[in-house]
Parts: structure tokens; C-alpha cells; sequence
């Protein structure tokens, strides 16, 4: 089936200034991914991966140092500012703060239906339409349509968020930690309505969350991202039952769940700094496996068939976790290591 | 996990905690009366979804409620009435007897201030030590947290610490006169979930190896699961159910308890629906009369128009529901 995203190499650093001098912050170093049609991909990590800077770049919102997004053909950093305008339809984003991104002088009328005006779309009546339709597909209700933001709580302010990102009846959305800022009894309601909807208009997301359950749930194939590359990328069952990168296990690990005991030990140390990552391998610091190779040479990109993974350990054909056939005895593998 | 009996002589004893607020004016009662205990080596939680009225019931406790906040019922600390103290021995106790940790560690140190100045003041305060006594203490209690080269960060100043770093600074500084009580709002909230599990090991190692009681305040039932003895639910400035943690995961009796499991994704669960909660909390100012979860409760109820009370049930588990759920339920 053909791509409707394909991101490849993309680089983005950003120069930090301060009392000490400039910084380079390397935030994405090499990152690709590809998303098809009605497909989620979940982008999962801890804080300063670079998940949110890979989203921005996808949507066109920031111009990577190097590396192409081709979205539908075409390369989105080379777009003339009309052809841009119009990819602006097929492409849509879902944040986490709705109290920045919602104009608090703005009724939900006329919210629903600036995303129709701003692309010269539809005539007056037909956008009101428009906006009524829309408030009812994301459950608010035709009576809210005279309410301003204030006057709607946390989780129905992320429904009129998503209602803008669906109006124009996008290929992609890029949802960058959309239900992250809401009490759980909500945030199932939004997650649930974002599955709904991707059922009904199957369009794809780019679901980008440091929660790995909501991820879980969300997902078709999970990315795994580490200080600015992705480690590991694989389908949801394979990234719970048979993750192979050492850093997924402990993310793994590392969430607190309802019905397990404690697991393995913890993580030593926490995420090195992004201005200066670690040489070889950027996971090595912390790696419970780690060997002498990881701390000289970055390890290479290895294919299980649609499992990709950068780890010494996978690509080491004595390691327990090199036989791509064996994924059921990997399982076992995971536990004791 | 041990069993304690409510009867036993509890460290900390709230019983009837009420706080309003003074919104647009007038009082509006956000925590109803609110009772429970904690025992010395024990970690207690509260659990709920914001505005429910944890982390303003912690406040309370250690009295440091906003000045728009007023409160009634009663906190003792090992037997004694902290409600009632002055101002001044109320700060003494704050200080010393009970340590808090907040949620941002970031927004809890000075930011002007070194470490060690940070660390040592509240011992030279409130344990009378020297100068050069409060260094030597701050630097074992750096090695008690678990930061590797202590001295090194003495002299740094809070942005230049991580987040995991800073709040273990602040551990540091909850236990450093020697509390008989900890406090932790949201300790890890801000923190990343590999560094959240170092943080909660190193608090309940701290509270074995000194033998404190532990309140610890969360809305994550997973993480409250892991990290607790005890727990109780809270939800719209009540608590609608309390019980020794792994039961209260395992056989909750309060619907709103059960949604709150169903509610949230569970790795390798494979569902094609979480179940929400339906609706939201009501508004402080608009609470219902009667049972305060009705409008978005799943069970049926003949009598959710009236305020239902906080009942026993089997194993001294305690639940606010006209029709429990479960095996457990005692009518």
C-alpha cells in the first residue's frame, strides 16, 4: 500500500543562548519514519526526545537542518506558500494546551468554523452547517455553540480542539500529547473519540505521547525515541511482547501498573543532555546490557521484517534476541534479562 | 504489607476535616469531611482526579492552607492537637516534625540560593546546629538520596540540577530535622517514568529505614497500586472509598473506583474501547444534595437523592455507596 508519509533523515538542531555561551541543542538527529493510509503511529518518549520537534517538522511548522517529509509526493519543505496553503487542509494538529490554542474572544460557532474561512471554503450558511455538524460529531451539542472557551471544561475545550483539526477533512493529523492535561475518566472519553473518528474518516495519526499505555491503546506500530532517535519501531503487539531494545524493556518496566508486582531494577541516571549526547551509542550510559562496542560506534539499524531496531545486542548474532524468528521465545528472553 | 487495625495508636489521626474556600465572595465547601490514619512505617494514599481535594487535605495537615481557605475538624500528630497550636509551634511542627515534598522541585528550592545554603538552613533553624555540624548533616543526607558526588552539587545552584536531582535535593531536605511524617504531593508528576521509579524506590526505602509515616498524594491508581499499604479514594471533596491498597485494586467496592480502573489504558490489554467515566465532576459550587457520583454512576440507584455515608464493610474497608459492588459488601 502506498505511503502517505515518509520522513526521512530528518535533523533539527536549535542554538541555546545563555550567560555561558551558545549551545547547540541537537533535539532530532536522523529520525525516519513512515505512516500509511488510516494508520496511527505512536511516537513514544521521555521529555527532551525530540518527539514534539519530529512533530513540528512533519507539520511544516519548523524547517529541518536536513532530511525530507514527503507527504502524499510531495516534499513539504519546498512547497510554494499557496501549495503550502493548501497541504494546510490535508494536515492538521491536535496540542495539549487548548487554553493557547483556542481564541478566548471566539464563540464555538465561529471557532468551528474559522478553519473553513481561513481557507476561503463554503458559504456563510453552509459553514454554520458545518460548525453545527461538527460540535455534534465530537459530542459538545449544537446548544454550545454560543459559549466561549472559558465556559467549557479541560476535556470538551480538547473536543472543540480536535472538531478544528477534523474540519477540513484531513489525510494526517499530528496529535501531540492530546489527552496528557485531562483527569483519566476524560481522557478515555477523548481517546475513544479520537479512535471513532478515525474509523469513520480514516485518516491517520501521528500520536505523540510519553504515556506508553496511551500509546498502546492508540497505535498501530510504535516508535520508541531516545535523545533524538527513534531506537526501536515496530507494531504494538511486538513493542509490549517482544520489545528488543534495551530501553524499551525499561520503559516497559518503568510504568507503574495496577494488577503486576515490581519488576526489574530501575534505570541508573537520568536522560543525558541533548547539547552534548553521549558518543557511540546515545543509550549507552544507562544501558543495563551495555558493552565495550556501544560506548565507541552507534550502532546500526536492524530489520526484523517490519521490527526495526538500533542496538548492538540486536544486531550481535550470538544474542539472544537476534533470531527474528523467535519472537515468541523472546518473551521469555525479556524476563530474565 | 501488614495489616494495621484503625484502633491501634495511629501516628497521624485526621478525623472531620472540612475546608471551604472564599470564591466570588462566599464559602464554598471543597473537602467534607474527611477522616483517616497513618501509621509509623506506613505509606497511606489519597487518590483522585484534580480538584478533589488531596492535595488541599495535605495542606491542611501540615498548615499551610491559603488564607482564602478555613478549616474545621482535627489533625493529630502522634496524639497531639495541631489545629489548635499557634501559629509559631504550628510552624515548628511544619518544619520539623513533618517534611513535605512537592509536585514541581523545580518551584520548591530557591532559585538564588545554593544547595548546600538551602540544605543547611532548616537544620541551623530548627535543630540548632552549627555551621560547620549542618554541613557534614547535608552531606550525609545527599548520600542518603542517592547523589553521587554530593559535595559537588553543594555549591551549584537549582538550574543547574535536573529534575530527578532536584527532587532529590528536596527529599533531602524533608528529612533533614528528622520528621516524624513525609509528606509527598505528586512527588514524580513532573519527573520522566524511569526517573519516577527511582524517586518512589528511594521514598519508601527512607520511610523503612527511618520509620516515618508516609502520606503519599496521586492521581495515578497504578502508581499508588505499587507504592502503598493503604489508600483511600477521593472524589469531589469526599473519600468514597478506603482499604488496603491491594484490595482496593483488586475488589474495589465504589463504582467511581472501578471506572477509575477501567478508565485508564493497561499495557498488553488490547482493548478496542477504554471505558470512560461518563460526564464530568460536578462544580464546587453546583454539588449535588445527595450522592455526588450519581449523574455519572453506571449503577442503578433508588436512592442516590440522598447523601450516602461512609459504611464498614468486610476486612474494615470503608466505602460512601447505597449499592457497593463486589463479593466484599456487607449491607
Amino acid at each position: 500500500m502506498k505511503q502517505l508519509l515518509e520522513v526521512e533523515d530528518i535533523r533539527k538542531a536549535f542554538v541555546m543562548r545563555s550567560f555561558s555561551g551558545k549551545k547547540r541543542v541537537q533535539a532530532v538527529r536522523g529520525v525516519s519514519f513512515t505512516l500509511r493510509q488510516a494508520e496511527t503511529l505512536g511516537l513514544v518518549g521521555e521529555s527532551g526526545c525530540g518527539k514534539s520537534t519530529t512533530g513540528r517538522l512533519v507539520l511544516g511548522l519548523l524547517r529541518p537542518d536536513a532530511g525530507t517529509v514527503i507527504f502524499n509526493g510531495h516534499n513539504i519543505h519546498r512547497l510554494q506558500p499557496r501549495q503550502l496553503r493548501l497541504l494546510r487542509r490535508e494536515i492538521a494538529m491536535v496540542s495539549q494546551d487548548t487554553t493557547g490554542s483556542l481564541n478566548p474572544r471566539m464563540t464555538l460557532q465561529e471557532l468551528l468554523e474559522e478553519p473553513y474561512r481561513v481557507q476561503h471554503l463554503l458559504e456563510k450558511d453552509e459553514r454554520r452547517q458545518k460548525a453545527a455538524d461538527l460540535a455534534e460529531e465530537v459530542g459538545l451539542g449544537q446548544s454550545a455553540l454560543g459559549k466561549y472557551p472559558h465556559e467549557f471544561s479541560g476535556g470538551q475545550r480538547q473536543r472543540i480542539a480536535i472538531a478544528r483539526a477534523l474540519a477540513l477533512k484531513p489525510k494526517l493529523i499530528v496529535a501531540d500529547e492530546p489527552a496528557s492535561a485531562l483527569d483519566v475518566s476524560v481522557q478515555a472519553q477523548i481517546l475513544n473519540l479520537m479512535r471513532d473518528l478515525q474509523q469513520h474518516n480514516s485518516m491517520a495519526y501521528l500520536f505523540i505521547s510519553h504515556d506508553l499505555p496511551v500509546v498502546e491503546f492508540m497505535s498501530h506500530r510504535i516508535a520508541v525515541m531516545y535523545l533524538g532517535e527513534i531506537v526501536e519501531i515496530a507494531s504494538r503487539d511486538q513493542i509490549y511482547s517482544a520489545p528488543r531494545h534495551p530501553y524499551t524493556r525499561a520503559l516497559l518496566d518503568a510504568i507503574p501498573q495496577v494488577s503486576s508486582g515490581r519488576k526489574g531494577t530501575p534505570l541508573r541516571g537520568e536522560i543525558p543532555s541533548p547539547t552534548s549526547p553521549p558518543q557511540g551509542c546515545a543509550f549507552h550510559t544507562r544501558c543495563p546490557q551495555v558493552m565495550n562496542i556501544c560506548r565507541r560506534e552507534s550502532p546500526p539499524l536492524t530489520v526484523f521484517g517490519d521490527h526495526v531496531v538500533t542496538c548492538h545486542l540486536a544486531s550481535d548474532s550470538d544474542s539472544e534476541y537476534a533470531d527474528p524468528t523467535e519472537t515468541s521465545d523472546d518473551i521469555s528472553g525479556c524476563g530474565e534479562a | 504489607m501488614t495489616d494495621f487495625p484503625e484502633s491501634s495508636i495511629a501516628l497521624l489521626t485526621v478525623s472531620g476535616l472540612s475546608i471551604d474556600l472564599r470564591l466570588a465572595g462566599r464559602w464554598v465547601p471543597v473537602v467534607t469531611d474527611v477522616s483517616f490514619s497513618v501509621h509509623r512505617r506506613e505509606a497511606f494514599a489519597l487518590v483522585g482526579e484534580s480538584g478533589c481535594g488531596k492535595t488541599l487535605t495535605a495542606l491542611a495537615v501540615i498548615g499551610l492552607l491559603p488564607s482564602v481557605a478555613r478549616m474545621r475538624g482535627s489533625v493529630k500528630l502522634d496524639g497531639r492537637e495541631l489545629t489548635t497550636l499557634q501559629a509559631r509551634a504550628r510552624r515548628k511542627v511544619a518544619g520539623r516534625e513533618i517534611g513535605f515534598i512537592f509536585q514541581e522541585p523545580q518551584s520548591a528550592l530557591h532559585p538564588v540560593l545554593t544547595i548546600g545554603e538551602q540544605l543547611t538552613r532548616p537544620m541551623r533553624v530548627h535543630l540548632g546546629l552549627s555551621r560547620q555540624a549542618a554541613i557534614k548533616r547535608a552531606k550525609d543526607l545527599l548520600e542518603q538520596v542517592q547523589i553521587p558526588k554530593g559535595r559537588r552539587i553543594f555549591q551549584e545552584y537549582p538550574h543547574h540540577l535536573s529534575g530527578g536531582m532536584s527532587q532529590r535535593v528536596v527529599i533531602a531536605m524533608a528529612i533533614s530535622c528528622n520528621p516524624r511524617f513525609l509528606i509527598a504531593d505528586e512527588p514524580t508528576t513532573a519527573l520522566d517514568a524511569t526517573v519516577q521509579e527511582q524517586i518512589l524506590d528511594l521514598l519508601l526505602g527512607l520511610r523503612r529505614d527511618l520509620g516515618i509515616g508516609l502520606l503519599l498524594i496521586s492521581h495515578n491508581l497504578g502508581l499508588v497500586a505499587q507504592y502503598s499499604d493503604r489508600a483511600a479514594v477521593m472524589y469531589a471533596g469526599e473519600i468514597v472509598e478506603a482499604d488496603q491498597t491491594r484490595r482496593l485494586v483488586s475488589q474495589p467496592l465504589h463504582p467511581y473506583t472501578i471506572g477509575l480502573l477501567r478508565a485508564v489504558p493497561h499495557l498488553g490489554q488490547k482493548v478496542e474501547r477504554l471505558q470512560a467515566i461518563p460526564g464530568y465532576v460536578p462544580a464546587v459550587e453546583e454539588m449535588p444534595v445527595g450522592c455526588r457520583f450519581a449523574e455519572r454512576c453506571t449503577v442503578m440507584c433508588e436512592k442516590a437523592s440522598n447523601h450516602p455515608d461512609l459504611r464498614p464493610h468486610a476486612d474494615g474497608a470503608r466505602a460512601r455507596c447505597w449499592v457497593p459492588q463486589g463479593d466484599r459488601a456487607t449491607s
